[in-house]
């Protein structure tokens, strides 16, 4: 290969270090106007009456509109269309929009804000989400009953049985936080009215289009073919600029169909916490089994998440948990129940890892603290149960059809942290200062598995004049995609990479290829590149075998030229194929399109092959820890991941150094302080992500085993990087202080108390302290 | 509202700029010359995207207002290099994959010419240092670290 599995630079890199690539908030248009929101104060309540004319006479202000103002239908959503772009009737978290406004400049749309008048009447409250699922609690949705958001049932064996052949059963409650994506760039984006037709142009920091589009089309009333979505560059998203744009973008584009005139929106990073969806917290009950020799015999497993005010993606989220709750370990009986409950929380949604962090933080935590009940190394009671070739999932899927390579990453973790001499070594210390090490593993299903349909598409299209563009329905978001494709479909053409422009993604330019979620792009997006890139080839093969008088079967390709086989001086140049080509009449562009393999779900068990293959994963994360304060610091991460193939090595690293940031983020520093639906957490200065000082040295380990359905064999990256570095963490405190913390983030106090004061602090201020 | 004079200097071009008391310099940078390389992230000064050097000194230009900036001199990403001449910073950003969502990348790259201005072979410690302003969410921020320090290798 000549361009795949070697590094590239990024093709986006350019206008990205001159400051020229044009995020969402830096697009301009002539006659632009600016949109604000108006939030609601009561984080349930009824609307009685908005009265906006005092806002709308104020000079400037260009329109004031309510829900009543929607063209369209005022709500959306995948699963479950609950979510409003404006507040009809019922308000049911304080990022619910209620009025919006365009004015010529952003101050005086927040002036017009404070003229306009709305009176409520409080509804009944519900913060907790177990207190939420409970009888007689108040009810958001009419349609969801008992404010269920999701749930999803796993039964594999039977799980009393299980527990009667255990010799020592295990009970342990778990707890992880509200987190936020902490995309640096906040939200924004403009729409344009389509001059002399019906229609709108939207730009923005979107991660997803196509989602984006249907939202737009359901609300605005407009066919899909009159709101066109252009992709801006993307500031982050890490799944989280998916409903919350639709949300902006829907509100843009009436404020620019009511005024005729561009509207741009751009969210402060206060609106952005406001109103932006999190993490799921979830708190998680396991019961485990194991026999006296470490055999996993049975594990239940209850699960509630809040899925806040709205269902956005709980549903999806919530069933990789059920798939993946009993993590890469071989258990004969389970019953899990993982349930969404919808409180008036911030709503949540995706966030890279995706249901994934919050099991993988307890069933590792859990596989540690049983190894202790059962005097053996966390390692050995790991490689007993763990997955091996043809071992049968809590879903019932036998792992045959990809290389089960946990053990071989466990191996590469193990030996390049030097983990077994460690764990011996800070077994027994004193002082203050403590190190520890702890490691945890993961399995994790590539893309949407049976969640829903999943298939996608990219057109490549090579000019005369030798250069090419390739289009994709999938999408950039900071990760390294335009390369990616830009390398395969260079691959496939047997070209040098330079010649491929990545167009960005436009939902007018190619057909619906489903979101950029999942860690879907590589595996489902870069088939399809290499499908229409492959394609393309095949016709220019055809054009050129009078010219070398050979069959295509003889032919070879690389390095800008075609040539036969056997006589290598027998060769053109890629250009003069082109010309052939083009002489012939031949058609240089064509859509590669893919279609996953099948998967299988019966949701009443729970059971069938969820994913159609798998991606390992082990981290190992080495702590000190300062035991007068609980201060952790984080000495190093050793992440071995199999990618099936590192179609760029260097962007896979990038992923996994990235991943890891945010897995420690998660670990340490990160909580979204929410008392009561408020988010106390406005801004940076108290929402703490990982500084460039917090980050400990990372060695990243890229092990390939390629799978027979990924591009060149690669699979996925993204999302397994940050989804155990968490519990690594975890266990390594644990070690160090010879207590475990159940509960995320591992800060201070939670590490010296084993609690934390904050939400004490709430309670005490509301006291009057 | 008086409008106050300023003239100051942006990447070698002199501005005779009459703005508003309030008017941040993030501000004046973006919408009045059109200079949107400087990102805003936060708008409180904890985030570092909107990195500026002014008068030699790294600041986060949220935070600093745009009337105080009389006979100040600003550099912004955008006179740090061109296409056919990246500044070695830019270069090594590029050749390091210290580039994701690009977002930070213009404060980064600030920041970055701020400390190697003034300390032209840093430690990884004190480039940790020099670039601690500036969040970043995608790269963990290792191979930025590995660019800085191959651009001042090179400018040694």
């Amino acid at each position: 290969m000549d361009t795949v599995n070697k590094p590239a630079r990024r093709v986006d890199a350019l206008g990205k270090v001159l400051g020229e690539s044009k995020y969402g908030a830096d697009l301009k248009f002539d006659g632009m106007l600016y949109g604000k929101v108006l939030y609601t104060p009561y984080s349930h309540a009824r609307i009685l009456s908005i009265d906006t004319r005092s806002a709308a006479k104020l000079p400037g202000v260009e329109a004031v509109l309510t829900a009543a103002d929607v063209p369209g239908l005022h709500t959306f959503g995948t699963v479950v269309p609950n979510q409003q772009v404006l507040a009809k009737e019922v308000v049911r978290y304080l990022g619910d929009g209620v009025a919006i406004v365009a004015a010529t400049s952003p101050a005086l749309a927040e002036k017009a804000l404070a003229l306009i008048k709305v009176e409520y009447k409080e509804l009944a409250t519900i913060f907790d989400p177990e207190e939420a699922l409970a009888e007689g609690a108040p009810v958001l949705h009419d349609d969801s009953p008992g404010n269920i958001a999701a749930h999803h049932v796993l039964e594999k064996g039977e799980v009393e049985k299980g527990f009667a052949a255990s010799d020592i059963i295990l009970e342990r409650e778990y707890k992880t936080q509200l987190v936020e994506h902490a995309y640096i760039e906040p939200e924004a984006a403009v729409v344009v009215p389509d001059p002399g037709r019906k229609g709108i142009t939207v730009y923005g920091s979107i991660q997803n289009p196509f989602s984006c589009r249907k939202a737009l089309s359901r609300m605005l009333g407009l066919k899909l073919n009159e709101v066109r979505v252009i992709q801006s560059f993307m500031g982050g998203s890490f799944g989280g600029k998916d409903e919350v744009m639709s949300a902006q973008c829907a509100r843009a584009a009436m404020l620019a169909l009511k005024t005729g005139r561009p509207v741009k929106m751009v969210n402060t990073r206060e609106e952005s916490l406001r109103e932006g969806y999190k993490r799921h917290p979830y708190k998680l009950k396991y019961k485990v089994g194991v026999t006296r020799e470490g055999k996993l015999m049975a594990m239940k497993i209850y699960i509630i998440a809040d899925a806040g005010a709205y269902t956005a993606q709980t549903p999806f989220v919530t069933w990789r948990s059920v798939v993946q709750a009993t993590g890469p370990y071989e258990v004969p009986h389970v019953r899990t129940d993982v349930y969404g409950a919808h409180t008036n929380n911030c709503y949540t949604s995706a966030f890279r890892g995706f249901g994934s962090p919050q099991i993988i933080f307890a069933q590792e935590s859990l596989m540690d603290e049983l190894a202790g009940e059962l005097g053996m190394e966390p390692l050995e009671l790991r490689r007993l149960n763990g997955y091996h070739q043809g071992s049968v999932t809590a879903t019932g899927q036998t792992l045959d059809s990809h290389q089960v390579s946990l053990s071989e990453v466990v191996d590469k973790a193990v030996e390049r942290s030097d983990y077994l001499r460690k764990f011996k070594e800070y077994a027994n210390q004193k002082g203050r200062f403590r190190k520890g090490i702890g490691l945890a593993c993961s399995f994790r299903g590539c893309s949407l598995g049976a969640e829903g349909v999943d298939a996608t598409g990219a057109m490549v299209s090579v000019q005369y004049d030798g250069s090419v563009y390739v289009f994709a329905g999938l999408a950039e978001n900071g990760q390294g995609l335009q390369t990616i494709f830009s390398q395969i479909a260079a691959e496939e053409l047997g070209i040098n990479v330079e010649r491929v422009r990545f167009m960005e993604t436009d939902t007018a330019n190619i057909p619906d290829g489903g979101p950029t979620v999942a860690s879907r792009s590589t595996i489902m997006g870069g088939n399809a590149v290499r499908i229409a890139a492959a394609k393309v080839r095949e016709t220019l093969l055809g054009a050129v075998l009078g010219k070398l008088k050979a069959s295509t079967e003889e032919l070879a390709w690389g390095k800008d030229r075609i040539w036969v086989k056997e006589d290598p001086s027998r060769s053109i140049s890629f250009e003069d194929a082109i010309n052939e080509a083009c002489s012939q009449g031949e058609l240089l562009t064509e859509l590669g399109w893919y279609k996953a393999p099948k998967v299988s779900w019966d949701d009443s068990h729970g059971q069938g092959n969820a994913y159609f293959t798998y991606v390992y994963g082990c981290q190992i994360a080495e702590v000190e820890v300062d035991t007068e304060t609980g201060y952790t610091r984080v000495l190093k991460i050793t992440a071995a991941h199999d990618v099936g193939r590192a179609i760029n090595p260097e962007t896979v690293r990038g992923q996994i150094y990235g991943g890891v940031a945010q897995g420690l983020g998660y670990a340490l520093l990160e909580e979204v302080q929410q008392h009561e639906g408020e988010i106390k957490s406005k801004n940076f200065d108290e929402y703490l992500i990982p500084g460039i000082k917090d980050m400990p040295e990372i060695e990243a380990i890229i092990v390939e085993n390629p799978d027979s359905y990924g591009p060149y064999g690669a699979k996925t990256i993204g999302e397994p990087t940050l989804e155990m570095t968490a519990p690594a963490i975890a266990s390594a405190v644990a070690q160090a202080t010879g207590r475990r913390v159940r509960q995320l983030p591992l800060d201070l106090e939670r590490v010296l108390l084993g609690r934390s004061l904050q939400q004490d602090r709430y309670k005490r201020r509301e006291g009057g302290c | 509202m008086n409008k106050l004079p300023v003239t100051l200097t942006v990447n070698g071009r002199e501005y005779n700029l009459k703005v508003d008391g309030n008017e941040r310099l993030l501000d004046t940078l973006r919408q009045r010359l059109g200079l949107t390389g400087t990102k805003e992230g936060c708008g409180v000064g904890e985030c570092g995207a909107c990195s500026v050097i002014l008068d030699g000194n790294l600041v986060n230009s949220c935070m600093v207002l745009t009337g105080q900036c009389t006979g100040a001199r600003v550099e912004t990403v955008e006179g740090l290099g061109t296409a056919a001449k990246l500044h070695p910073l830019q270069q090594a950003f590029i050749d390091y994959n210290a580039v994701q969502c690009g977002f930070c990348t213009p404060g980064m790259l600030m920041a970055a010419k701020a400390l190697l201005d003034k300390n032209p072979h840093p430690s990884e410690a004190e480039i940790r240092q020099g670039l601690s302003g500036v969040l970043c969410r995608c790269t963990g921020y290792k191979q930025i670290v590995d660019a800085v320090n191959a651009a001042a290798g090179e400018e040694g």
